[in-house]
């Protein structure tokens, strides 16, 4: 549990924004993802939460070296992953191993579920000899709770969530040490995003599997997460244990997020302070100066306008908080951690 | 589709089949054949299975494999003269002697269809395949690639698009095939392919790239790239197939329009020239009778249409075959 797997350095990520067709001129650029730092254990479950827009999916993507970081590294145990190419980005693709939020677009529609399940082994021929493969899939099959005698069905005669279990038998096949989740419970029903979320429990047991696990949901990522990081805009703005974060949030956005979980208890309902949040997201080409959630912010001063507010632990708090204010607050229980 | 009327017209030619699937869907010839041959099925496999069973699919086989046969040997079908005739016998009528009459100049118009089989299949079965796959070629290279090659390619395009049709076929064939030159039956063919590809490719490219565009951004090929895969598979095992289908009906629409455009061609004395035998030719010279003699009009459009038709459905039948969703 000490060995870092993935250590993520000041990552940054712009995309520029351009005007004009022959003569392109750059006239900005959103920021995405704007200097995370963090690290992931071996076996642990890292969640990420945040709204929609705040930089969560481009973060699983320059994980997955599907983009280049404009600045920063990611580090696979020490290794820069954005400066590997050829046969070592190949070996680390074996490692790394990617589940995508909609289960109804990310399987080609023409492909059997044995050619779906069995193409990662076809793109990494060492891993299974030719014969095995076969019995692979199946086997992979039974282990996501899919009956391997649909090896020849198409991904269309599936369910949502039988699809989605699908693409985690996908990325299971090459025995990853990591797989960054994005989003992958987000587009089913609530009855099925428990079942998937047992399998992804179930098959981090059995594997000693790494999860970087993103969700907008708060409380299916406190289902799984051993820590949670909150984003806003880019920017990690809380980071902790899932105890430290849901019971004792310190960063405003994080209380607001946690207020505004619905509670099913009436009676506590009652007790609840709802923070209601003003305005929208600042757009992120442009986004405020010092503190980004200043501008939504009720404990905004002058301060927070001029210095960004470093992650770190701060007084009175036991986990690392990017708020000038950092305080405790209470926020009634949401729910059973599960 | 399983009832018992399909399963006769199943077992009717079951050894030639896989011969003339290859030629009647050439845009296959792209995708990857599964290696594995046992139980497993791939996409493929699967789109046999489903054609198999397809009323429409044998029929339409079965005329194409008649008039691939008919172009490949017309003396199997008749034993009649094409190019010579008897004036004496001009615009004689259908009767039991001679089936479909007599043309102007008095020659056998059912071994004149037979013969002009060669000539007009041969012409519009090669610049068809030609057509799709280097338009469909340079549609994936633009749209794949995107940037500064998508911009020049979709350029070059434009700049064969704006030629008018006829203008830029008579413009070629008049400088390679002009009036006292003596190409023999085979070069004009040639040149008469490659106009037509050259002057109609751009539609294929605009086609296959808007749906590689469309395509591209997809999950499915975002996670085959996280993966690993190479750019080869992404675009053989993704892509095509699912851009494959708008190119697959355009295609066979195509066959029939390429026959109707080398008439033109013969018409305007740039394309094929007597005594060489298309049903173009045919038609074009029927025209001038169709009040008196129709049937010089009837025979080679009806041997046209038949063909044209196969050829649309069949298409139609591989697009659905390919399409697991609608099987």
């Amino acid at each position: 549990m000490t060995e870092n797997i993935i250590e993520v350095r000041d990552l940054v990520k712009h995309y520029p924004v351009t005007r004009g067709v022959v003569f392109k001129k750059t006239i900005g650029h959103v920021k995405a993802v704007d200097g995370v730092s963090f690290e992931l254990k071996a076996g642990e479950t890292l969640g990420v939460v945040g709204e929609s827009g705040c930089g969560k999916s481009t973060l699983a993507r320059v994980l997955m070296n599907l983009e280049k970081p404009t600045a920063g590294q990611v580090l696979y145990k020490g290794q820069d992953i954005s400066k590997l190419s050829g046969g070592a980005l190949r070996r680390l693709r074996r490692q790394i191993q990617l589940v995508m939020q909609d289960p109804y677009t990310s399987l080609n529609p023409r492909m059997t579920v044995g050619d779906l399940i069995g193409e990662p082994f076809e793109i990494h021929p060492e891993v299974a000899p030719k014969r095995s493969r076969r019995d692979k899939v199946k086997e992979l099959l039974d282990l996501v709770g899919l009956n391997p005698e649909h090896i020849n069905r198409y991904p269309h005669q599936f369910s949502g969530g039988q699809r989605q279990r699908i693409g985690i038998a996908r990325a299971l096949a090459l025995r990853p040490e990591v797989i960054v989740c994005d989003e992958p419970v987000s587009a089913l029903d609530v009855s099925i995003q428990a079942q998937v979320m047992n399998l992804l429990e179930k098959l981090q047991a059995e594997f000693g599997l790494s999860y970087v696990f993103i969700a907008h949901d708060l409380s299916v990522v406190r289902h799984l997460s051993d820590r949670v990081a909150v984003m806003y805009l880019g920017k990690m703005v809380e980071v902790g244990t899932e105890d430290e974060i849901y019971e004792r949030p310190t960063h405003p956005y994080t209380q607001a997020l946690l207020s505004a979980v619905p509670v099913p208890d009436p009676t506590v309902r009652e007790s609840k302070a709802i923070i209601r949040l003003q305005g929208d997201v600042p757009s992120p080409v442009s986004p405020p100066s010092g503190c980004r959630f200043r501008t939504r912010c009720w404990k905004a001063q002058d301060v927070c306008a001029q210095e960004v507010p470093l992650l770190q632990i701060r007084r009175g708090s036991d986990h690392p908080s990017a708020c000038h204010f950092a305080e405790k607050r209470e926020i009634v229980a949401t729910h059973e951690a599960a | 589709m399983s009832d018992p009327s399909t399963a006769s017209i199943v077992s009717t030619p079951p050894a030639t089949m896989p011969t003339e699937a290859g030629s009647g869907a050439p845009t296959n010839a792209g995708l990857p054949e599964n290696a594995k041959k046992q139980k497993p099925r791939g996409l493929l496999g699967d789109a046999w299975r489903d054609l198999r069973r397809k009323p429409l699919f044998w029929i339409s086989a079965t005329f194409i494999l008649l008039f691939v046969v008919m172009a490949a040997f017309p003396s199997l079908f008749t034993s009649g003269d094409a190019v010579n005739g008897a004036l004496g016998r001009s615009r004689v009528e259908p009767s039991s002697s001679a089936w479909f009459g007599y043309d102007v100049q008095g020659r056998d118009v059912y071994a004149r269809v037979i013969y002009g089989a060669r000539a007009s299949i041969v012409v519009a079965l090669l610049s068809t395949i030609l057509t799709l796959l280097f338009g469909g070629a340079m549609g994936i290279i633009a749209g794949y690639r995107g940037g500064w090659v998508d911009a020049v390619l979709s350029r070059i395009a434009d700049i064969f698009f704006g030629l008018p049709f006829v203008l830029g076929a008579i413009v070629i064939l008049t400088t390679f095939n002009g009036s006292g030159t003596d190409n023999g039956e085979w070069t004009i063919m040639g040149l008469v392919i490659l106009s037509l590809t050259v002057l109609s490719w751009p539609v294929v490219m605009r086609l296959m790239r808007s749906s590689v565009l469309a395509t591209k951004e997809a999950d499915y090929i975002v996670a085959a790239r996280a993966l690993g895969a190479g750019t080869g598979r992404i675009i053989l095992k993704h892509l095509l197939p699912n851009c494959l289908a708008p190119l697959l009906v355009y295609g066979t629409i195509m066959v029939g329009s390429f026959i109707g455009a080398e008439a033109t061609l013969s018409f305007l004395g740039i394309g094929l020239k007597s005594p060489v035998v298309s049903w173009g030719i045919m038609i074009s010279e029927a025209q001038n009778y169709i009040r008196v003699s129709p049937f010089l009009l009837f025979f080679p459009s009806a041997f046209l249409v038949i063909a044209v038709l196969s050829f649309v459905m069949l298409g139609e039948a591989v697009r659905e075959a390919l399409d697991p969703k609608l099987r």
